[in-house]
């Protein structure tokens, strides 16, 4: 399985990057760490005419918190965010996510932004980063602009990103105190796609009643979902077991799956609430 | 369009002209000669052909040899050093960590990259580290126990004055 053959660039720039972006429009494609879109491509189910390579661009692997965000580069690999001492002690969702993105040789060079411009609805990216209310900046011939996660992601494969458009950071509000976080996911095996798995991140107030929720579903519809529904249910609310159980249950309402050959429809939809039920629990531990 | 590029593999530079669609395991293969680096999937499923990129244990097949232009690679016929055994090699051949061979090369180089970088893994460390690394005669248990010796022959090796036990490619992270 060879890719089709394609011209390749290696801009040393994000502006040098833009500019071929605008002058391939469409018959560009960017590739950071492949590991999707290489798959794809000797598969042939892309075949760009230009590969527009942004691993060679200096200054886009940073990882820092800054103006209240976790910034993001668009070429911090799967690896680094699992690695990151940062990660690990103040994002909890964050890192158990980074801990089951396919596997451990995939991680390494894989990245981020490149799993959430990819718009697959089975990226574990997608669902954490929905749960946790990120923001994509974009870079473009007329500057930057920021675009939050839930415009960004508009269909399977399809985000709201110019074909002249190259996604630079992606940046996660930095939580507040008492916020706990986790992701679970099946899958048949290491490194393959999810059948379902969810991101869940809840700040609690000081009377321990949650005042932020964000549920990100994975693998369950076209798009990663948000459970809308179930977070609603929980803001407010202390996090008990009976509240969790009800938040899990409108979770499991909002899938929408689809039956394959990792598992029916029924069964994926529970496994959502059972995964709400779970991420929730350890989230609010 | 071909495009030139430099690649050390091994410690020995390796320049050619390439399509920028040459997969970086062919490109080792087919333009460095180094077999040792084996095929099993063309999916990115299996860890086959697993090398050591910059430090880092990566899939061969899931990256262009363009993309790889100016990085330092090791492969499995860089791990034997003057003729001898890198202990992992040696563990494997102790412990009967392969059976048909296919898997080995990419475990011993995904095995290394971990010793590398954490020298007492536990086993589930050392699971966790294989897990991108199918075997076909799932020949797993032994695989495990081939890694956890090799950390303890490289630990012990690491305590005498002779040699590095690590190998002469560049540091893991």
């Amino acid at each position: 399985m060879i890719p089709a053959a394609f011209e390749y660039v290696a801009p040393r720039s994000v502006a040098e990057a833009v500019a071929l972006l605008r002058q391939h429009s469409y018959d560009a494609k960017v590739i950071a760490g492949g590991q999707s879109l290489i798959p794809m491509m000797r598969f042939r189910m892309a075949q760009p005419r230009v590969l527009v390579d942004i691993g060679r661009i200096p200054g886009l692997d940073y990882l820092r918190e800054e103006d209240g965000f976790l910034r993001i580069g668009a070429l911090v690999r799967h690896a680094t965010m699992e690695h990151s001492p940062l990660i690990q002690e103040r994002y909890p969702l964050l890192a158990a996510t980074a801990r089951v993105v396919a596997d451990p040789l995939v991680r390494n060079l894989g990245t981020v932004a490149g799993s959430l411009v990819h718009a697959d609805p089975a990226g574990d990216w997608a669902a954490a980063l929905m749960a946790a209310r990120a923001q994509v900046v974009a870079a473009g011939p007329d500057g930057e602009r920021v675009i939050g996660i839930d415009d960004f992601l508009v269909d399977t494969f399809t985000t709201a990103l110019e074909p002249d458009e190259l996604v630079v950071e992606v940046r996660v509000p930095i939580p507040g105190p008492r916020t706990g976080g986790d992701y679970q996911k099946i899958e048949r095996k290491v490194g393959d796609f999810a059948t379902a798995a969810v991101a869940v991140q809840v700040t609690l107030d000081e009377a321990g009643r949650c005042q932020q929720a964000g549920i990100g579903l994975c693998a369950v519809g076209p798009i990663t979902l948000r459970a809308t529904a179930a977070e609603e249910a929980l803001v407010g609310q202390p996090l008990d077991e009976a509240t969790i159980r009800k938040a899990a249950a409108l979770a499991a309402e909002a899938a929408q799956p689809t039956s394959d050959l990792r598992g029916s429809a029924e069964y994926k939809r529970d496994m959502v609430r059972v995964l709400t039920l779970r991420a929730l629990r350890n989230a609010a531990a | 369009m071909g495009h030139r590029i430099a690649v050390t593999i091994n410690g020995q530079r390796y320049e050619a002209e390439v399509e920028p669609r040459l997969l970086l395991v062919h490109f080792i293969r087919e333009v460095a000669g180094l077999t040792g680096t084996h095929i099993g999937c063309d999916t990115t499923s299996c860890g086959a052909c697993t090398v050591i990129l910059n430090g880092k244990p990566i899939k061969s097949c899931t990256m262009f040899a363009v993309q790889a232009d100016g990085c330092e690679i090791r492969t499995v016929e860089g791990l034997a050093q003057n003729g001898e055994l890198h202990p992992i090699q040696k563990a494997f051949w102790e412990c009967h960590g392969l059976q048909c061979g296919y898997c080995t090369p990419g475990m011993l180089m995904a095995g290394v990259a971990l010793l590398e970088r954490n020298p007492n893994p536990t086993e589930e460390e050392v699971r966790r580290a294989i897990s991108g690394n199918l075997c076909r005669c799932t020949g797993y248990q032994n695989i495990v126990k081939s890694i956890l010796r090799a950390a303890e022959m490289m630990r012990e090796g690491a305590g005498v004055a002779s040699g590095s036990p690590v190998g002469s490619g560049s540091p893991a992270q």
